[in-house]
């Protein structure tokens, strides 16, 4: 067989192959909950009803698709521009790590002046620690998967030491956890009363912000002519290391936002299991929505929910919650599969 | 103690092979896929799903081989997915590699949820014992270090040389090289491109699995969450560390599993508790990143690696 590429695909393929790959997703979820012994159409509807059933399940939705938005975003700003940077988990941290030694009361600021300061460290402990990826990928050609890979573990490693020594709440009980940030460190609710925070805000602003910035700017249209093709973006005399380490330092001061709003938002403080797992479900956050920042919202919703409904699901029909993942891991490959059949035909020889 | 006397001690270096084995299944397996032209990021999932099946199968009653055959297949089936949508439909390797290790894992956890609801420790199974060589475990400090191994371990050591063989000196490695190197040449002598490639990738993905069920058959006993932790991304590494080359590659992994082996010893010594433990389970990871920066100059990447091929283009 070989691929033929599609002059203009019709609507009803570029509609129905995504649809038909978030079909099958369910048929396969199906079928893994009627392993586990349940039925399937109770399973699918605890998992709606989980997510968006009631006030509650649509505030926790929401609450965990703010992380998802920033590393999302900070895996679309990258991938876009073929910079591979699987390191959000690691870049999550440093900004959540970087609220917390500046917030728990070493810059006893109020609030209007204390919150922007504190987004602005973890942005730029973000960037600064993709920033070695980065370099080391334009200055000596070391792949940056790897090293971005290998950085996640090197730096929650680092975290757990600074929780067991210096950060160490003493108050903790001996739980490796760090003191509490400052009420002034805390980022206030968007409605009094409801349980969401304004890092949700934060998110949809960057969303807006990033559409902005690879739409209307020389930096956007850069960064999408080296993802395109890095060789003749070089030949059309745009500089593209320059581009690349840009990128980087976009890509990694997002991720930390969500260490930042995690921290200042929901959680108050520092432990080692304030992200399970954010910066990897970011990058299928991204793909599914095709690498779109405004689509990274609605991809977060999406995620978001089937983590959410997958947990009281789970809690409900005794069926395991990894079936979330599983899914989510089903619809990223059968999504990118119906993409590329959109715009390409198989043909046989 | 010394480090010295570490570095001259029989178990030492007999604990370095061990910690190498599994590395030594899993990095050949990454190597023969990126030869091909695979870039395979599904390899750390893989290598989950194979621990978890392989000890699944002993478990539930199988001989201990008949474990390492399972691991295998479930590994192939892997590779099998994964070559799919990368060879034939060339879809982004990096994508569809972080999909499958998502995927692998999840799928291995659910599964283990399922086959074992109750259970809160593992149970253990009776996994692969030590088999002296006689004569040559005799030999002072390599005999412990290397003849008196699982039976595993003998098989990675030989499947380090199967595959030296085939790729350079059958006509079958010379296909998958060219593959990786020059797919048109492939394709204009008449071979399929796309068979070579998937086949590369499907056994490849069978030997990270056999990688992973060496910690539940070999290393340990049992299986748990978070065991392989990284191994797989470490292989990636040891793969560019050597230089594309089965020989090196195996190198590579003997190093780093002394490295490894070392920080556990060191950690015990006065030196070891003056420092945080974190500063030593970093160190494996440190080493890969700098173990890169320093090949990176003489690295001699396939020439076609992460490019998909599709007959109709030129």
């Amino acid at each position: 067989m070989r691929l033929e590429p599609i002059a203009n695909p019709t609507l009803p393929r570029r509609l129905g192959l995504p649809a038909l790959a978030i079909g099958s997703t369910v048929v396969i979820a199906s079928l893994l909950a009627m392993m586990a012994g349940a039925n399937p159409f109770s399973v699918l509807g605890l998992i709606l009803q989980g997510a968006f059933g009631s006030k509650f399940a649509i505030l926790e939705t929401l609450n965990r698709a703010t992380p998802l938005i920033f590393t999302g975003l900070a895996a679309a700003v990258a991938f876009r521009a073929k910079f591979w940077n699987i390191g959000a988990e690691a870049q999550l941290y440093s900004g959540a790590l970087i609220t917390v030694v500046l917030g728990t009361g070493l810059l006893a600021w109020p609030s209007p002046l204390l919150l922007p300061v504190l987004a602005l460290a973890a942005v730029l402990a973000g960037a600064v620690l993709l920033l070695i990826p980065a370099l080391l990928k334009t200055r000596f050609g070391v792949d940056e998967v790897v090293t971005t890979l290998l950085f996640n573990f090197i730096f929650l490693l680092f975290i757990s030491m600074l929780l067991e020594g210096p950060l160490k709440d003493p108050m903790g009980m001996g739980w490796p956890k760090s003191a509490r940030v400052l009420p002034e460190a805390r980022l206030p609710r968007i409605v009094e009363g409801l349980r969401l925070h304004w890092g949700f805000g934060l998110a949809i602003l960057s969303a807006i912000a990033v559409w902005v910035l690879q739409t209307r700017s020389t930096l956007g249209y850069e960064m999408r002519a080296v993802g395109n093709n890095a060789e003749a973006a070089r030949f059309a005399g745009i500089p593209v290391n320059t581009v690349l380490v840009k990128t980087a330092l976009l890509s990694g001061g997002l991720a930390a936002l969500a260490g930042f709003s995690e921290v200042a938002g929901l959680k108050g403080s520092l432990t080692l299991d304030l992200s399970p797992g954010f910066g990897y479900t970011g990058i299928i956050v991204a793909m599914l929505a095709l690498l779109n920042p405004i689509g990274v919202i609605f991809a977060a919703l999406f995620v978001a929910g089937i983590f959410v409904g997958a947990d009281s699901m789970s809690r409900a029909a005794n069926v395991p919650t990894y079936l979330a993942d599983i899914m989510l891991a089903t619809a990223l490959l059968f999504m990118v599969l119906a993409i590329m059949l959109t715009r390409f035909r198989v043909v046989r020889d | 103690m010394d480090i010295i006397d570490i570095l001259l001690s029989a178990s030492f270096w007999a604990a370095a092979i061990r910690i190498a084995s599994p590395l030594i299944f899993a990095t050949l397996g990454e190597l023969i896929c990126e030869r091909a032209g695979v870039l395979n990021l599904g390899i750390e999932g893989i290598m989950v799903a194979g621990a978890f099946a392989g000890w699944m199968a002993v478990y539930s009653g199988t001989g201990l081989w008949t474990g390492v055959a399972v691991a295998m297949a479930v590994g192939m089936l892997f590779g099998l997915l994964h070559s799919t949508l990368t060879v034939p439909f060339g879809l982004s390797q990096h994508v569809v590699g972080l999909g499958v290790t998502l995927l692998a894992t999840s799928a291995t956890y659910y599964a283990y949820r399922l086959a074992l609801p109750e259970v809160t420790s593992p149970p253990k199974i009776e996994a692969f014992q030590p088999y002296r060589i006689p004569g040559l475990a005799d030999i002072p400090l390599i005999g412990p270090a290397l003849f008196n191994q699982t039976p595993l371990t003998y098989a990675a050591f030989a499947l380090v040389l199967i595959v030296s063989f085939t790729l350079y000196r059958t006509p079958l490695g010379l296909a998958v090289r060219a593959a990786g190197e020059n797919p048109s040449a492939v394709a204009a002598q008449g071979l399929s491109v796309t068979g070579i490639r998937m086949g590369a990738v499907i056994i490849g993905s069978g030997f990270m699995a056999v990688g992973g069920a060496f910690l539940t058959m070999s290393a340990f006993d049992s299986f748990f969450f978070e065991m392989v932790n990284g191994r797989g991304w470490i292989c990636i590494a040891l793969v560019v560390f050597g230089a594309w080359r089965p020989g090196k590659a195996l190198l590579g992994a003997i190093l780093f599993a002394a490295f490894d082996a070392l920080q556990i010893r060191v950690q015990q010594t006065s030196l070891g508790a003056a420092v945080p433990y974190q500063i030593f389970l970093m160190m494996p990871y440190v080493l890969s990143i700098v173990a890169l920066v320093l090949v990176s100059r003489r690295a001699e990447v396939p020439a076609a690696l992460m490019v998909p091929f599709n007959k109709g283009e030129r």
